[in-house]
């Protein structure tokens, strides 16, 4: 019989909290330049210009057709070497984290771009018409009345798109970047209490998703209601 | 003001508009007529470009629509319009939806835009509701804050596009009476409307449409006392009739 033995978390907890941060740092990364990238790649899909609809269109059926984990580690090889050459970043510094968001970012971009396409296309055509009709140009159509009309109806779903980002920042342990996940697979594999480890961090990512998930339960219960 | 010239347009092979031509000067009152599907609707919103049409030529208050270096933006500031579904922005209340364009697209300051505000509700019998939101109102009160947002604009002439069809019965009488005051006040107006009561009233006047093509074009006692084209005899006899 297996004997559970949780010593080793209280004293790894810093360690722990070290690798919390990055996972959170790379989600927010994430959610904010996938929910701004996505929103350009939401218009120009939906665009009158062909060549810039069927730039968004291949852009979002690229991504959405190659595992994420393969799309990080690309990220993880080319992206170094790209700011070695153009930035001129040292050889061999760490780019690690820095490869990891622009990895995420670009790839949850794909995603948001279809959940937002969707929240304006729910905004009905007359919203449009009458912000022209007032002599508004396109964009101001689009920042003044479409995009505040689909952003309130989108904000459940852009919501549990992020959870699910959180959930898969833990992908980066490729890298062996020590973001949430890896750091307690680090502890675990040094301590010998892999088994606790992992199961402790199982735990924390259950509480927070669910929890999150209740919260936008709430808040798309609130929306319908008002 | 209005200068509408052998207009046609088509979807495909689908002729939605032919040979359509009428004028609108300034301060007359025109009611557009005829079935649906006669695109009476497609002719009103080709006039401030919100429609392209591939024939002809629309000219208003000197700026031809349809020509390809035209500042559409700026033409529309100065053209109100009016939807069948009101079409206020619900996520801004109605003092907000007054000041919007005015601040957005005319550069007003923001005490400016507000201060036209009440008087413009006024003008409506709207004045205790600047602070509620468009879904607080009913349709009729919307409507009415709808033509208040366009006249915010101070436009140099008005289109409605059917305003009272997505209207309860109770509620038509409130928008036609607003409408009715602009039109005595000297507005120039296109109106795509069946209220038949409305362009005896007040309409210079009406053209009727049927399959795309401007049938008749009489003054408002001659349409009603006579009208020429079999067709319209038809529809005014059922539409009267009730």
């Amino acid at each position: 019989m297996y004997e559970f033995d949780w010593s080793s978390i209280p004293g790894a907890l810093p360690f722990l909290w070290q690798g919390m941060t990055v996972t959170l740092e790379l989600t927010a990364t994430a959610v904010v330049v996938g929910i701004v990238w996505g929103t350009l790649l939401a218009m120009m899909r939906l665009s009158a210009m062909p060549l810039l609809a069927w730039f968004a269109a291949g852009y979002v059926n690229l991504f959405r057709s190659i595992p994420l984990l393969m799309v990080l580690l690309w990220f993880f090889l080319i992206v170094p070497r790209l700011l070695e050459s153009l930035l001129g970043f040292p050889p061999g510094s760490d780019m690690r984290l820095t490869s990891a968001m622009v990895g995420f970012a670009l790839f949850e971009s794909a995603y948001y771009a279809e959940i937002i396409r969707a929240g304006i296309q729910s905004v009905p055509q007359g919203q449009v018409a009458a912000a022209y009709a007032l002599g508004m140009s396109y964009g101001q159509a689009m920042r003044l009345v479409v995009l505040p009309q689909a952003f309130r109806n989108m904000v459940p779903l852009l919501l549990t798109q992020a959870i699910i980002l959180f959930q898969d920042t833990s992908l980066v342990y490729v890298s062996a970047l020590a973001d949430f996940f890896g750091a307690a697979y680090k502890v675990g594999d040094r301590d010998g209490r892999l088994v606790e480890l992992l199961l402790f961090a199982g735990a924390v990512y259950f509480v927070m998703c669910y929890a999150a998930s209740l919260l936008v339960k709430r808040l798309s219960r609130k929306g319908t209601a008002a | 003001m209005i200068s509408i010239r052998n207009v046609g347009k088509h979807y495909g092979s689908f002729q939605v508009l032919a040979d359509c031509s009428t004028e609108v000067n300034k301060g007359e009152v025109i009611v557009v007529c005829g079935p649906s599907g006669s695109g009476k609707s497609t002719l009103i919103k080709c006039v401030n470009g919100l429609e392209p049409f591939q024939q002809g030529e629309i000219v208003v208050n000197g700026v031809s629509v349809g020509a390809p270096k035209t500042d559409l933006p700026k033409l529309r500031a100065h053209v109100g319009m009016v939807f069948q579904h009101f079409e206020l922005f619900p996520h801004m209340s109605i003092m907000a939806n007054l000041t919007l364009a005015q601040e957005k697209v005319l550069g007003r300051p923001h005490e400016e835009a507000r201060a036209k505000g009440p008087a413009l509700l006024d003008r409506v019998g709207l004045r205790a509701q600047a602070a509620k939101y468009p879904g607080e109102l009913s349709g009729g009160q919307q409507q009415r804050v709808a033509i208040a947002r366009a006249l915010a604009m101070d436009p140099i002439c008005m289109l409605f596009d059917e305003p009272t069809s997505a209207l309860d019965p109770e509620m038509i009488n409130e928008v036609l009476d607003v409408m009715v005051e602009l039109a005595r006040e000297g507005m120039t107006m296109m109106c795509v409307t069946h209220e038949m009561g409305f362009a005896r009233q007040v309409a210079h006047r009406v053209v009727f449409m049927d399959h795309g093509r401007i049938v008749e074009d009489a003054p408002t006692e001659a349409f009603f006392g006579a009208p020429r084209s079999e067709r319209a005899q038809q529809f005014l006899a059922k539409i009267l009739h009730h």
